[in-house]
């Protein structure tokens, strides 16, 4: 029942539609398999499997609202469900900002199924999860990490004819790797769509390599330093920062990207101007759905251009409002970058720190977007184009809006996190560490 | 999760109405009053656990859960949304061949989740064949058949949608009318229907209760492109909706007029408040950095034990087991044993499932042990850790302390944080006596800013309102401050705190820990604190 085909969510999503007698209507069917095997220790420690589907409908009269939701599928169940949310509509206090559902909408489908990521049995978790354990075991180390994975339906559909049927998959595999005394970590993470590409075996390596180069950290005196963010490391802070870039907030004067006396910063430089940042659904690396919640159409659309502010994200509400097109949400944030790998930024360094991973990202001044947050599992100095010795972590005190001004080269961007986004490693001048961590 | 996902949440409902939530699927308002049949829960569990047994599994544990959830959110004079959402399904735990498995399922029927047992029970089969050493569970007696309920004076279930929609209009149009630019005011409101039963012989019925009134209020200057928020002083709470009745007794006020909350929340009161300190902090000076004596008030000092005592003190996290994520502990086993000086003398801490109005508060954790009060830190001393049945033998216990939970019936039960709380100091001591012995210091209040690292040693942290105590009096709001540190030497600078009679909660409804990432709440109670001779940095950064 967990996976319902296209033809099948359809027949659903009319009925509720045609059961329905308020302004507009519209409807989400979804549902899915999750899979996941977790290990510490260089044990299993849980794992287990869950399915669900949900039917969530919204009704409007007028600019009132209702939504209410079952997960019996039957027209008795698909009527009363309609009729729940006509009841709370009817209560509701009517919301000034209530948009009506899209009209009939045009999809190009993105390309986020893989067939081996549906496939994935426990037996192949288990394989997965002993692909990390294994050599951990042989030479001494502690694997602790975690595979997740997922399968999912997504089906939409509203009073105005609009329809969107898409299946996607993923599969996120992260390890820590730690030394038998606690003085060495080391971390790798890899995020798929098609689980073929996952390469547990490979991947523990380079934790291990890690967990082995971190022992006897040298302590160095926090400042300023030029760092090599692994993208990992970058996409923590950048990631972040794309949280801020609506319109709204901006226009009402409370965001980085507002403008002193009013109004935004689009067309504004606040970067380097190599910096270039843009959204893609059909992007096949980080694929994304091709409608955004309100079922609007995802396209191709620059954010940071050279260094400037091309475009900000509106809500369809404040789109009317301020008399701009609707535009989709992003899907996903892709940063471009140079031809080089992480390896050849080192190769390339004279001083400098390398930054396996950044940790515990908070927002500190949202007037400057001034992060703290932690280095973790792997910080080594850098001289003369060599890793010379680990070191200890460092607390940072940074605003991603200054470090992508403090640009000296962007490496080759590679899709990282929940595979929304990609990122180059960078390598950047006057990155401000605050304080030492004694963490390991 | 934390405050940050929780706004990213209330957006995404603001927005997004439709899309299916973490939360499970929305639902009339009237089904937030009733409940699953016990008799039916049972039958679901027997099912679950005979299956579970017929297949193998030499342990096995059944949770039928109901998850409710009604979120009222508004901003300025518009709601927003208001979405109830309920989960409901089963989730199955097994032992097979010495190792864990589970699944869950939204089926409530006794076929859908005998086969959620078959398939938990192959799935530990498939795991034991690297397993080295098989899982060992400490004894927990079956209780039979028994019930337990949040102590709540009114279920904020059954109070009309309309009396939440004035009142938070209420607010906004106090804050609005207090000068400031922009407000958002929500009401949270949590029940979790949890049947418990295993086959030790328990079937645990219990009904447990959260609340939460977050607000924030931000005043904007165009002129200088300068904006400031200030959050509500409100804590979340294992209450119902008697919390919001804001009575006198429970109000702790400054001198400067700074009013803070105890049991109940006046929330319009602080809407007031709150639109004034908004465009007080526009004008406010810069701190300049440096060592301070910090006077924190315990709905700031909260999230401080929460981050640098209930983490580094959950024993999962010190053996390893959450080492690829939220990371391990510097508290280790050897310093527990060599009786390692967390804090000061007069620094107790103590972990308690039983507190009325926390929201750690239940009758039993999720794998039917009882809960109960231990210390953790004893006059400045390490004495324990937090843990769960399958790891009290590690560190010589016979028993688990009851610390087992799961956010959903779909998500797996493992060790959670219990309520840990900084004990009252035993002399006679109210805020004004302890500010007037400090010459040079800052009086912290309210959450802001927090990040701590992966073994718990080095924090940062901010909070919501900021003031200058010079010569024992307390002067004008600062700005731009946040405090670092380093846990031991932190809690070893701990010099002074107030009597009981200063006692006070704070509270996080979306603490995160776990792969896949559960949240859960917890409560942190203390009296107002001082610590001596702490590095304060200032924030204020510009972009140019």
């Amino acid at each position: 029942m967990s996976i319902l085909s296209e033809a099948q969510a359809k027949a659903i999503l009319d009925k509720v539609i045609a059961f329905s007698t308020a302004d507009n209507t519209s409807a989400v069917l979804s549902g899915g398999i999750g899979g996941n095997v977790r290990f510490a220790r260089n044990d299993i420690s849980t794992s287990g499997i869950v399915d669900d589907v949900q039917l969530a409908v919204e009704v409007a009269y007028g600019k009132r609202v209702g939504t209410a939701s079952i997960n019996q599928f039957d027209d008795a169940s698909l009527e009363r469900v309609v009729r729940r949310a006509e009841d709370l509509a009817k209560l509701a206090p009517e919301n000034p900002e209530y948009m009506p559902p899209v009209g009939k909408q045009t999809y190009t489908a993105t390309d986020t199924f893989s067939e081996a990521t549906a496939a994935l049995t426990a037996e192949a978790r288990a394989k997965i999860a002993e692909a990390s354990i294994l050599p951990c075991r042989e030479r001494g180390l502690i694997a602790a990490g975690f595979l997740e994975d997922g399968h999912t339906f997504f089906a939409h559909a509203n009073s105005n004819g609009n329809f969107g049927y898409q299946r996607s998959t993923i599969a996120d595999y992260t390890c820590t790797v730690r030394t038998e005394d606690g003085r060495g970590s080391g971390w790798v993470a890899s995020n798929v769509k098609d689980v073929a590409e996952l390469d547990a075996a490979n991947d523990i390596q380079i934790a291990m390599r890690k967990a082995a180069a971190s022992v006897d950290a040298k302590a160095l005196e926090p400042g300023k330093y030029t760092v090599i963010l692994e993208p990992a490391a970058a996409s923590g802070l950048i990631s972040f920062m794309m949280n801020f870039f609506d319109a709204r907030s901006a226009d009402e004067g409370r965001s980085f990207l507002s403008k002193q006396g009013g109004g935004n910063k689009i067309g504004e430089q606040i970067m380097d101007p190599r910096v270039n940042i843009y959204t893609d659904p059909a992007n096949p690396t980080v694929p994304a759905m091709p409608w955004d919640g309100d079922g609007l159409p995802r396209e191709r659309t620059k954010i940071i251009d050279a260094g400037k502010v091309a475009n900000l994200q509106y809500s369809r509400y404040w789109a009317s409002k301020q008399g701009k097109p609707e535009t989709a949400g992003w899907g996903n944030t892709i940063m471009e970058g140079g031809t080089k790998s992480t390896a050849e930024l080192i190769a390339s360094t004279e001083r400098g720190i390398l930054v396996t991973r950044t940790w515990y990202i908070r927002m500190v001044d949202p007037q400057t977007v001034l992060l703290t947050g932690l280095t973790r599992d792997g910080t080594f100095y850098i001289e003369n184009g060599q890793l010379m010795y680990p070191i200890k972590n460092f607390r940072f005190n940074e605003s991603p809006v200054i470090m992508l001004n403090n640009i000296d080269e962007l490496g080759r961007s590679v899709r990282v996190e929940d595979g929304a986004m990609m990122v180059p490693p960078m390598k950047l001048r006057d990155f401000t560490f605050t304080s030492l961590s004694d963490a390991v | 999760m934390d405050r940050r996902d929780f706004l990213a949440l209330s957006t995404f409902f603001t927005g997004v109405a439709l899309t299916p939530s973490i939360f499970g699927k929305a639902i009339a308002a009237e089904q937030l009053q009733d409940a699953i049949d016990i008799a039916v829960k049972k039958r679901l569990a027997d099912a679950a656990l005979g299956a579970a047994t017929a297949a193998g599994a030499s342990y096995c544990d059944v949770r039928v859960g109901r998850y409710l959830r009604q979120f009222v959110i508004t901003r300025e004079r518009n709601v927003e949304n208001i979405v109830n959402t309920e989960s409901t399904g089963t989730g199955v735990r097994v032992i097979a061949d010495g190792s864990w498995g589970f699944a869950a399922t939204n089926e409530m029927t006794e076929d859908a989740v005998a086969n959620a047992a078959r398939q938990a029970t192959a799935i530990a089969k498939a795991n034991a064949r690297i397993q080295t050493a098989p899982v060992q569970l400490a004894p927990t007696p079956g209780v039979g058949e028994v019930s337990w309920r949040t102590p709540i004076q009114k279920n904020a279930m059954e109070v009309p949608i309309a009396d939440k929609v004035n009142l938070l209009m209420s607010v906004n149009d106090a804050a609005l009318g207090a000068g400031a630019s922009f407000v958002n005011s929500l009401l949270f409101l949590v029940n979790e229907q949890k049947y418990f039963a295993s086959t030790d012989g328990s079937y645990i019925d219990q009904d447990v209760h959260r609340i939460w009134a977050p607000l924030t209020v931000t005043a904007v200057d165009t002129t200088t492109g300068k904006f400031r928020s200030r959050e509500g002083l409100s804590a979340p709470m294992g209450l119902g909706y008697e919390y919001m009745d804001g009575r006198a007794e429970d109000k702790f006020v400054l001198s400067n007029g700074l009013t803070t909350y105890g049991k109940s929340y006046d929330m319009k009161e602080d809407a007031i408040a709150a639109a004034q300190d908004a465009q007080a902090k526009l004008k406010a000076p810069s701190v300049k950095p440096g060592k301070y004596d910090l006077v924190l008030d315990p709905n700031h000092l909260g999230l401080t034990i929460h981050e640098s005592v209930g983490h580094p003190l959950e024993l999962d996290r010190v053996l390893g087991y959450e080492a690829n994520y939220a990371g391990t502990s510097f508290a280790t086993m050897d310093k527990r044993d060599e009786g390692f000086k967390y804090g000061s003398e007069i620094v107790n801490l103590f972990a308690d499932k039983t507190q009325v109005g926390s929201l750690g508060a239940v009758g039993y954790d999720d794998e039917g042990v009882k809960c109960k009060r231990w210390d953790l830190v004893k006059d400045g001393i390490l004495v324990d850790y937090q843990t769960i049945r399958d790891q009290a033998h590690i560190v010589g216990k016979d028993e688990s302390d009851g610390c087992c939970y799961a956010d959903s019936w779909s998500s797996v039960q493992f060790q959670r944080m219990a309520n840990v709380s900084l004990a009252p100091g035993k002399t006679k001591m109210s805020t004004a006596d302890m500010i007037a012995g400090v010459d040079n210091g800052i009086y912290i209040a309210g959450r802001g800013s927090f990040s701590i690292d992966q073994q718990r040693y080095n924090a940062q942290f901010g909070g919501t309102v900021f003031y200058e105590i010079k010569g024992g009096k307390l002067g004008p709001m600062i700005e731009d401050v946040a405090y670092q540190m380093r846990t031991p030497e932190f809690w070893g600078s701990c010099s002074a705190i107030c009597d009981e009679s200063d006692y006070r909660m704070f509270g996080s409804f979306f603490d995160g820990k776990g792969q896949p990432s559960q949240v859960s709440a917890v409560s942190h109670g203390s009296s107002t604190t001082r610590f001596d001779g702490i590095n304060v940095i200032n924030t204020a950064r510009s972009l140019g």
